[in-house]
């Protein structure tokens, strides 16, 4: 179970939830703990940075970034281990004087660290290999021409299906999302629902979905308004919420869309989940698994994941900002069998660099390899602007149209203003 | 020279409190106050003076003032409620003549149990919307269907979320109320029996009249309480990075909305808490005008 990997791919950059529920296994018990640095200070030329992680969920994690850590020679490095709402954690941390000097953040760093001048510029650091990450990534981590993080390892979401509960039934792997809807309610029964995306409904992970595969951006380019207020995105709406309305969509299982469990246990055929379920998914389905992105919606659609990324920053503020960053480019640039183990190593996860993908045992093949595609393919994740009201209205509006049957229009109308004022709000 | 002392024993009991109230209750007040005039975006020192736009904001944002609908709802039905059964537990309890403190302590221990762990009870145990939540299956076995409890699409989550703070503050009220009835003067009971009085005529006579200053105070402390719910409805019905537009109290929009993914939008944050603070300190003022017209 891995909470805050998760909560980097949430819908509208909305994170919170590190209390949440359904991950009880990961919830934090235990409190923070620094662990000493293993290499001798004398190395160490006088310099001690303090570097924060959140709490990764798989088993080894702590191990690993302490070990990493006490490999570096040229300052002694002391790794914080962040259990409990990080996020929070951090962006309080982050406004005092006392500042972490290397820190992982969601997406490599938020609109309010950048402009709060929170995160020291890397864009210089990454220049010369930054053809070698993700392309989707490192636009994502690109603001203004610039780059504050350095990205670590790539979580993704994707669509898993039963390949023989689909033959059965005598249907093909959805590639579009009427032939999604129809598979879903030739597999369903009694006992096994069709398609699986959450207790509620799939609007909260599936719904920035919708803008993407039907073939929209969230903002233009310019980012000064929303760029999906079209009436191909309406339709796409309005055949979520037709779907809503059938048996193929199951609304209630044993777990949230980002446990396996209910693929797992049999509770669904087809399930949207998360990339870090593969282990438990392929361990109790063996080869009777695919992979799939969420299928194309509409005339000009086309298929998309979402993906997340941590980022290593360095606070611009810290005391050793030179070294800090000398730390981050050891690390997270140089150190690539470090960056392969930590990808490949604890869960599934995917290296942030080109090269290192092949290196990564898991997805050498299966349901691994291709899902490692998908998110160079038709990756998507939330515009660094797309702020958490913005996300709040939108998921608010898109659980109206489809669980209480508002007109997509109307529920949308305003929407195009609300974006622009917040928008120029943001960039003032 | 006692007086003297007695200052200084004053003094050193209440400092304290008093510094503790100051830093940690009163600054952040004047703080929020202050900070609810400016774009405060990941800072404590904004410098950008905005008036009252972060007010016009969140009163325009229909998702906002949709929460204060069900802040309203929620404290109209849950308030009535709990004062109605906790009262009705003391009134059971306290004409017991064995087992009155095995009994006490059985409605009592709900109070200890966090009200994160219970709305998982709720959430996992007895409401989820599968064939194999507690509450379906006993309605699948009397031939009925799976219900979908929280997912929307329908009302019946606040069966959820009114039960389970039901189950959880209940207890805590009975006692409140166990010490009033057991301060009532029993002669006045017995002069009351003597003249002929008993069952209703009594509780709306006696009992209620000489519970008035408990009565007040739980109301208080319920209203409060209910205005500041946030756990069991974040727990009931949020999800990782989501949480629907339906069943939403203020102070989890303003969580979402002001500090959701690391962001921090302190202004607009502490326009939401003097809006919410405003909200309590009208109801309150209102109780206490109601209750002492009522005392004339």
């Amino acid at each position: 179970m891995n909470l805050t990997r998760r909560s980097v791919l949430g819908i509208g950059g909305l994170a919170a939830a590190a209390t949440l529920s359904a991950c009880g296994s990961n919830s934090g018990l235990g409190g923070s703990s620094s662990s000493a640095p293993a290499s001798g200070a004398a190395s160490a030329g006088g310099v001690t940075l303090a570097q924060w992680y959140h709490e990764y969920g798989e088993a080894g994690v702590k191990e690993a970034v302490e070990k990493y850590a006490s490999e570096y020679t040229a300052a002694t490095v002391q790794v914080k281990w962040n259990t409990g709402d990080y996020g929070k954690t951090l962006a309080a941390q982050l406004l005092t004087d006392d500042v972490p000097d290397v820190f992982e953040v969601e997406q490599g760093g938020s609109l309010d660290m950048i402009r709060a001048g929170q995160l020291a510029d890397l864009t210089d650091l990454i220049a010369p290999v930054k053809d070698d990450f993700n392309d989707a990534v490192m636009k994502r981590f690109t603001f203004g021409d610039k780059v504050h993080g350095i990205p670590q390892t790539i979580d993704m979401q994707l669509l898993y299906y039963r390949p023989s509960v689909l033959k059965a039934a005598g249907v093909n792997p959805p590639t579009t999302f009427e032939e999604l809807v129809t598979a879903a309610n030739a597999v369903a029964t009694g006992d096994m629902g069709g398609f699986f995306a959450g207790n509620d409904g799939g609007i909260g992970i599936l719904g920035t979905l919708l803008v993407w595969a039907s073939g929209h951006t969230q903002l233009d380019d310019a980012r000064t308004q929303a760029a999906f207020l079209t009436d191909d995105f309406y339709a796409a709406l309005s055949a979520y919420r037709s779907f809503f309305q059938t048996k193929g969509l199951l609304k209630a299982a044993s777990a949230e869309w980002h446990s396996g469990a209910p693929f797992v246990n049999g509770e669904t055929a087809m399930q949207w989940g998360g990339l870090w379920s593969l282990p438990d998914i392929v361990a109790a389905h063996g080869e009777d698994v695919g992979v799939l992105p969420f299928p194309k919606i509409g005339a000009g659609g086309r298929p998309a994941v979402p993906f997340g990324a941590f980022g290593a920053c360095v606070a611009a503020k810290g005391k050793n900002v030179e070294a800090a960053k000398d730390f981050v480019k050891w690390l997270w640039i140089d150190q690539t069998e470090k960056q392969v183990d930590f990808s490949n190593s604890y869960g599934t996860h995917i290296p942030a660099r080109k090269s290192l993908v092949a290196k990564a045992g898991k997805l050498a093949s299966g349901p691994g390899a291709e899902a490692a595609k998908l998110v160079a393919e038709c990756g998507y994740a939330n515009d660094i602007m797309w702020s958490g009201p913005l996300g709040e209205t939108y998921s608010a509006n898109v659980s109206n149209i489809v669980k209480d049957g508002k007109d997509p229009k109307e529920a949308f109308a305003g929407f195009a203003e609300q974006v622009a004022a917040e928008l120029e709000k943001l960039k003032a | 020279m006692t007086r003297h002392r007695g200052g200084l024993w004053f003094a050193a009991f209440t400092a304290p409190f008093a510094v503790g109230l100051l830093i940690f209750v009163y600054v952040p007040i004047v703080w929020s106050a202050w900070l609810s005039l400016f774009e405060a975006r990941s800072t404590l020192t904004p410098t950008k003076f905005v008036g009252f736009e972060n007010y016009q904001a969140l009163l325009a944002d229909p998702l906002f003032r949709d929460s204060l609908v069900v802040f309203a709802a929620f404290a109209l039905v849950i308030v009535p409620l709990t004062y109605v059964c906790s009262l009705g537990l003391a009134l059971l309890l306290n004409g017991l003549k064995w087992g009155q403190a095995f009994f006490r302590s059985v409605f009592f221990i709900p109070t200890a149990v966090s009200y994160v762990v219970a709305a998982l009870v709720w959430r996992f145990g007895f409401f989820p919307g599968t064939r194999f939540g507690l509450v379906n299956s006993l309605i699948r076995s009397l031939g009925g269907e799976s219900v979908n409890w929280l997912g929307g699409g329908n009302n019946l989550y606040w069966v959820a979320l009114v039960s389970v703070r039901l189950w959880l503050q209940s207890g805590f009220y009975m006692i409140l109320f166990i010490a009033g009835l057991q301060r009532i003067p029993p002669e006045t009971y017995e002069a009351a029996a003597l003249d002929g009085a008993h069952g209703w005529r009594v509780l709306r006579y006696i009992t209620l009249p000489q519970l008035r200053a408990t009565s007040a105070a739980v109301i208080m402390l319920l209203l409060i309480n209910a205005f500041q719910a946030f756990d069991e409805f974040y727990n009931l019905l949020g999800s990782i990075g989501s949480y629907p537009p339906y069943g939403r109290p203020p102070l989890v929009h303003l969580y979402l909305t002001a500090l959701g993914g690391g962001q921090q939008n302190l202004g607009m944050g502490g326009a939401g808490t003097m809006i919410l603070a405003s909200i309590i300190v009208l109801f309150g003022l209102a109780q206490n005008w109601v209750l002492n017209r009522g005392r004339r």
